[in-house]
């Protein structure tokens, strides 16, 4: 994979907003990998954890934005019990996703849902869906 | 003893057996249990963004109906609620300006909140407060050569600060078995997250991760599994439709709350264990073993 690194994107403002979002230092991870190998959500991730954090550092907003992997996390908040630098991945992943449904763009379509599809769910699930995937 | 008590949405439809069984386990031990007045959802899920204040008001609305009702703590059962309740108290603890900012806003409560509502998980009660060794000398009816894999899930042991036990390796639901009487079985993926709300819009990934974590309990022994949330519960029993329908030599397997199991070994009503709401009935398990 070809990769190109900038000055202009890492110096770009959405790794501030990232770090500001979440609270964490993006440039305090070491890349061990930790929170990729505990994450149970791996296999139907197409940037795992440890790299969604290297690409925030470098300010890779586009292949973070556009990925699978943010609306595959589930805060199950296991990177982050694991991390030896004490970052918390999950909200780095939080902030990511809130920066897309801030511009209103939902993942989960709520009005495209039938009615049984919505029956058929505790209300635990959809608010909570609701709650991660709507702004 | 008397506790306050917070439900939650679920616990009063989907999950009226983990309810039911609670309240019954509960009068049998001789607790009295409080429902605190006109309480609000959740949110089911803790806000993490830094300036995301908005969605604490919820569950801080609920602890201001803890100290109306004249109490300074909070029984929870469902480990959603338990964690989101939980983490928006420590966030109002820790940061004083966040406070006063949802004090503000909230100034239509008669009461300013301060940070100061203890928030407790059911299983810690029993722990702590009840003791285990205790609640041994109430059971009635043992779970006698009942092999049960405890399945925690992720809010009721992360984060650190907020989970009841050890988040590697937690053992408070198996003790409570111990106590009960059962075989507890352990299993690599009692921590393991069920994959939550993904069940809404993406349940095959909710299907394969109760596959690995049912056949994994199974594979050692399990004939059943125990939960403390009715978001696992949905996923890991209702959801092993979806899990065979994918997965062909998926073996199903009941699911149920630890305190339906607390219930059968202190003889509560058969009402209050609401084995309608099951998808994988429990009934032909715990009849075999001579336990309903």
């Amino acid at each position: 994979m070809r990769v190109n690194i900038s000055k202009n994107k890492i110096e770009d403002p959405f790794v501030l907003k990232v770090q500001e979002l979440s609270g964490q230092n993006l440039l305090a991870c070491y890349q061990c990998g930790k929170c990729s190998a505990g994450c149970p959500a791996v296999n139907q991730m197409d940037i795992l954890p440890n790299q969604i954090i290297r690409f925030a550092q470098l300010g890779f907003k586009d292949e973070l934005l556009k990925s699978r992997a943010i609306w595959i996390c589930e805060s199950c908040f296991m990177c982050n019990s694991r991390c030896p630098k004490g970052i918390n991945i999950a909200e780095v992943i939080e902030a990511l996703r809130q920066i897309l449904l801030r511009k209103r763009e939902d993942h989960l379509k709520v009005e495209r849902m039938s009615g049984d599809e919505k029956e058929d769910v505790p209300p635990i699930a959809l608010i909570s869906s609701m709650r991660k995937f709507t702004s | 003893m008397k506790l306050s008590y917070y439900p939650g949405c679920t616990l009063k439809n989907h999950a009226k057996n983990f309810e039911d069984s609670t309240l019954c386990s509960l009068e049998y031990l001789g607790i009295e249990v409080e429902e605190i007045p006109r309480w609000n959802c959740c949110g089911t899920v803790f806000s993490l963004a830094t300036d995301d204040l908005m969605h604490h008001l919820a569950p801080i609305r609920n602890l201001i109906r803890v100290k109306e009702s004249g109490s300074d703590s909070v029984m929870t059962l469902c480990s959603m609620c338990f964690n989101t309740l939980k983490a928006a108290n420590l966030r109002m603890k820790s940061e004083p300006e966040d406070l006063e900012k949802i004090n503000d806003f909230m100034y239509k409560e008669d009461i300013k909140y301060e940070g100061d509502v203890k928030v407790l998980h059911l299983l810690e009660i029993l722990r702590d407060e009840i003791k285990f060794e205790n609640l041994a000398k109430k059971v009635k009816n043992p779970l006698k050569n009942l092999k049960i894999a405890n399945y925690y899930g992720c809010l009721l042991v992360r984060p650190k600060e907020i989970g009841i036990d050890n988040m590697e390796n937690p053992t408070i639901m198996e003790d409570l078995l111990l106590a009960l009487g059962a075989d507890p079985i352990d299993f690599p993926y009692k921590t393991e997250c069920c994959a939550s709300y993904q069940t809404v819009d993406k349940p095959e990934i909710v299907a394969d991760r109760t596959y690995s974590i049912l056949t994994s309990a199974c594979g050692l022994g399990a004939e059943a599994v125990a939960v403390s949330c009715p978001l696992c519960a949905f996923n890991l029993d209702q959801r092993q439709k979806k899990t065979l329908e994918k997965y062909p030599d998926f073996k199903t397997v009941p699911v149920l709350y630890f305190s339906q199991l607390m219930a059968i070994a202190l003889d509560c009503s058969e009402e209050s264990l609401g084995f309608d709401l099951h998808y994988i009935d429990p009934k032909p398990l715990l009849k075999e073993k001579k336990l309903i």
